[in-house]
């Protein structure tokens, strides 16, 4: 079997797939990539089955040795990509021969790049799924220097093309919330008609936000409710925050909106400063 | 029982405490709901991943509230020697001695679980008994702390940050991923505590 074995993670990097279903009710989040399309490209550039698990790399890049040849593909993030030193393509199958040295540079344009091993990152699976939780650390350890990845057997072929998806610059889409009652009649809008900036304590649990407070017209504490993915909850501080994959499964403060499954990849790049708008779906 | 859509895969049902959330939950699991996620909780229970929120809204239009079904007895066997068990005995007008025979003569309900993996929200505590959670929540509480806040009481499967008031802790392991069932407490679990 062949092994990856970890020589510098100078950022987080975590093992993710499409994450846990169905443990909502134990307090499980459910994990898995945050950009779900880009990890899900570089599978198949690589001949995955889109369910196999890749790397999250937090900006500060990633060096691996590879133990025998594999085909590997990047995605994501915008960063550098070397095998044994000499530059390799972003989004496209490249090939690692045996003992060489893969390396993902800091991203340059957004956060999260995905690192795709034909065969899939193979850790053993934790109530069915192999991505990491950093809310409450389900899943497999983080991984740092010298962690040892074991990947599965390789029976796909790697893609010679596949269409990056257009970026989709513009607001992020919204549905209403449950919990509009909670704020002045207008705070959708004002929501929609605001221009927030990222901060720095974003997170695989959030994406939170910088802006004019939105105020709340009831003073009581919500009882703890279920919580979904996309949720924009807004805490008595009235700076909102967009619940990624690692949210906690219950929460107490009230959600006023609730971003489209579809532009939740955008938040997982987001860099703090920058800005994020929404608008009505 | 209110039903609110959240965002275009959710349906939040609103309903009277606890208890009938759990009833709602049970029943709803029962008849086979098509919901990718059944998330019981204080007074609500979501239904998430939901391709149809109108059939999820015909299903649960069946549901009468009832005494939801109880599972097992789970005992906890506590060491009370929690930082916050003098101050709670002075809310309870009692010594430590006397929380610690109230704390085991009630029996909990694990009404539902959230905040953590495995952490069991237990209701049964009387609303007289009721504190307020610590005014600054210490940075790390324990794994298998056991404390209360507001009328809940719940032991820490993990170590966290947390806000409630501490009377001991268990040995027992209220979370463990390996095993079949990995919370020891799941939702309609009954739970006494007692001196280890």
């Amino acid at each position: 079997m062949t092994v990856l074995t970890v020589e510098e993670a100078p950022g987080p990097v975590t093992v993710q797939d499409r994450g846990r279903r169905g443990l909502a009710h134990l307090g499980v989040p459910r994990a898995g990539a945050l950009d779900e399309p880009a990890a899900a490209l570089a599978n198949r550039l690589v001949g995955n089955d889109e369910d196999l698990a890749v790397l999250e790399v937090t900006l500060g890049g990633l060096t691996v040795r590879a133990g025998g040849p594999v085909w590997v593909a990047v995605t994501g993030a915008a960063c550098s990509v070397s095998v044994d030193g000499r530059p390799a393509p972003h989004a496209e199958a490249v090939y690692v021969p045996e003992r060489g040295l893969l390396r993902l540079g800091p991203a340059e344009q957004g956060v999260r790049a995905y690192l795709a091993v034909g065969g899939g990152i193979d850790v053993d699976p934790v109530l069915g799924s192999r991505s990491t939780d950093t809310l409450a650390w389900v899943g497999p350890p983080a991984v740092v220097a010298g962690t040892e990845l074991p990947v599965g057997a390789h029976d796909g072929t790697p893609a010679a093309y596949d269409a990056p998806r257009p970026p989709r610059p513009g607001p992020l889409r919204v549905d209403p919330g449950p919990r509009r009652d909670w704020f002045g009649p207008d705070a959708l809008d004002r929501l929609c008609g605001t221009t927030y900036t990222v901060r720095p304590e974003s997170n695989r649990i959030g994406l939170r936000l910088d802006g004019p407070p939105l105020p709340r017209v009831r003073d009581e504490e919500l009882p703890s409710e279920g919580m979904v993915l996309g949720a924009v909850q807004v805490p008595p501080d009235g700076r909102p925050v967009v619940f990624l994959h690692d949210h906690p499964t219950t929460g107490g403060y009230p959600v006023l909106a609730v971003v489209r499954a579809d532009d939740l990849w955008r938040c997982a790049q987001l860099r703090p400063g920058d800005r994020v708008e929404f608008r009505r779906a | 029982m209110q039903l609110i859509r959240v965002g275009r895969s959710a349906v939040l049902a609103e309903v009277a405490d606890a208890a009938a959330a759990h009833s709602l939950a049970v029943f709803a699991r029962r008849a086979g709901v098509p919901a990718g996620e059944v998330v019981p909780a204080a007074r609500s229970v979501l239904f998430d991943d939901v391709s149809d929120p109108g059939r999820i809204e015909e299903l649960l239009a069946g549901w009468s509230p009832e005494q939801p079904p109880t599972g097992a007895v789970v005992e906890l066997p506590v060491v009370y020697d929690g930082e916050d068990l003098t101050d709670v005995a002075e809310r309870w007008g009692t010594d430590p001695d006397g929380v610690v025979e109230r704390h085991t003569s009630l029996e909990f309900v694990s009404a539902f679980c959230g905040f953590a993996p495995g952490f069991a929200y237990l209701s049964g505590l009387p609303s007289e008994l009721a504190v307020p959670r610590l005014d600054s929540p210490r940075t790390r509480v324990p794994a298998g702390a056991v404390g209360i806040a507001g009328t809940w009481c719940a032991a820490y499967p993990t170590a966290s940050p947390g806000g409630w008031r501490l009377l001991g802790r268990t040995e027992v392991a209220l979370w463990d991923p390996g095993r079949e069932q990995p919370a020891l407490l799941p939702p309609g679990t009954r739970v006494r505590f007692r001196p280890a």
